[in-house]
């Protein structure tokens, strides 16, 4: 067995989560604050990649960033960077594809917590920066870790969005779950065997180690 | 002297309504709020505070202007600074109590002295999940307590204190509003809560 397409899926999962995660904070408290039909139009679309075929949003993708569109040539022209067939196109379209995984826990628990919390804050001085960092953002810690396990794991599952932008480049975009599918497609049952129990193994661990972490905490990590 | 004059719309399952409140409160002196439920009380805590805008109004305190709609003057809470005890307590759940009071104030010897006259010296490495209601009660009167403030307001702050508890708590409470030189506001529903506190009363009702 191979381990490069573990290891890619394990690095672009973990680019993914870095990248959600430092977006998605300050993405999901701006959704959390009152709501306005604008912000119900953003999230709207930024939910899509939920429900949305993952090969229709790769198809997109796909034309999206293709050298023959206005983005796709722009980007080749001014910074020589082709997003299709390559990593770095895998990270942007597992960003887009796993953002509402990200942000959908972390709105959801800053709109929960009671308001007085902040409004407390603020009475003793505190500007809104600081009380986000010092009492919202410690408050919604098992949310923040639901975030971070789903967009990971969610990532490292990717296979149709995957397909479509990166195709299946042996050490450059073919992660773990298209190795999968090569090796049944060629009939190598016990590679697929190999290379999905690892998946596994790599998934369970993880999920476990958030079960630890948020043990006593009032919700479980995927509430 | 503390002058606010506030209109503000409050939306009710009866419909809307109006919150029309001119009052004056003398320096040092301990006010109670009372009204039927619903009628505003604790919108207008808010508003003097700075959490809540009204649609017409003036606030001034010590000569200094908080608020005015006309002349778009609109301190923030950060700068008023109020004591807020919110009817909720507001207490930050990933907190200690100690880390409650050192969030409000660097002054150690306050820390103590507000931790002993709450009775929460053998609490200080406590988060608030584990205190009894009496006990978050005052936690949040003493942190609003550690600003020092030159205004407290208070949104029902005894009501899950016992008689006996309260009754040596407002005494001990007295003291340090003299000291610090604070204008105080409460709003109770019970008359007998706050006999041996407040000093005036205010009513507030609401216009269709």
């Amino acid at each position: 067995m191979e381990w490069t397409p573990i290891w890619l899926s394990l690095k672009l999962a973990a680019c993914t989560t870095l990248i959600l995660f430092i977006v998605g904070i300050p993405l999901a408290y701006w959704l959390s604050r009152r709501s306005s039909l604008g912000k119900v139009m953003i999230e709207a679309i930024l939910t899509m990649p939920l429900v949305l075929p993952p090969s229709v949003l790769g198809f997109y993708l796909l034309l999206t960033f293709s050298p023959n569109s206005i983005l796709g040539s722009w980007l080749l022209e001014h910074f020589n960077i082709s997003l299709v067939f390559s990593f770095e196109g895998l990270v942007v379209a597992s960003v887009i594809y796993s953002l509402p995984f990200m942000v959908s826990p972390i709105k959801s628990a800053l709109a929960h917590l009671p308001v007085s919390l902040a409004q407390a804050s603020y009475t003793m001085g505190k500007s809104k920066l600081e009380t986000f960092y010092r009492v919202l953002l410690p408050n919604i810690k098992s949310s923040l870790c639901t975030a971070i396990v789903l967009t990971f794991a969610h990532t490292l599952g990717e296979f149709g969005v995957v397909l479509m932008i990166g195709g299946k480049l042996a050490g450059v975009t073919q992660v773990a779950s298209i190795a999968i599918y090569d090796a049944v497609d060629n009939n190598q049952f016990k590679e697929a065997n190999q290379y999905s129990l690892v998946l596994f193994a790599i998934t369970f661990v993880i999920v476990i180690l958030v079960f630890i972490f948020n043990r006593n905490s009032a919700r479980g990590p995927l509430e | 002297m503390i002058k606010a004059t506030i209109h503000k719309k409050i939306k009710t399952y009866k419909g809307n309504s109006q919150l029309i409140v001119e009052a004056e409160f003398p320096l040092h002196s301990i006010t109670r709020i009372h009204g039927s439920s619903g009628s505003g009380k604790t919108t207008f805590l808010k508003t003097l505070a700075g959490l809540i805008t009204p649609e017409k109004g003036e606030i001034h305190a010590k000569g200094i202007c908080w608020l005015d709609t006309v002349k778009k003057i609109n301190w923030r809470p950060q700068q008023r600074r109020v004591g807020f005890v919110f009817q909720d307590y507001a207490l930050f759940p990933n907190m200690t109590v100690q880390e409650h009071l050192q969030y409000a104030t660097d002054d150690k010897l306050l820390i103590e002295r507000l931790l002993r006259i709450g009775k929460m010296e053998s609490f200080t490495q406590h988060k608030p999940q584990h205190l009894s209601g009496g006990q978050q009660q005052r936690l949040a009167i003493l942190r609003a307590l550690a600003l020092k403030p030159e205004l407290l307001l208070l949104d029902e702050a005894f009501s899950a204190l016992d008689d006996e508890l309260r009754n040596v708590l407002i005494v001990e409470l007295k003291v340090l509003l003299k000291e610090f030189g604070t204008t105080t506001v409460i709003v109770s529903h019970h008359i007998q809560e706050t006999v041996d506190f407040a000093d005036r009363a205010l009513k507030i009702e609401q216009e269709n």
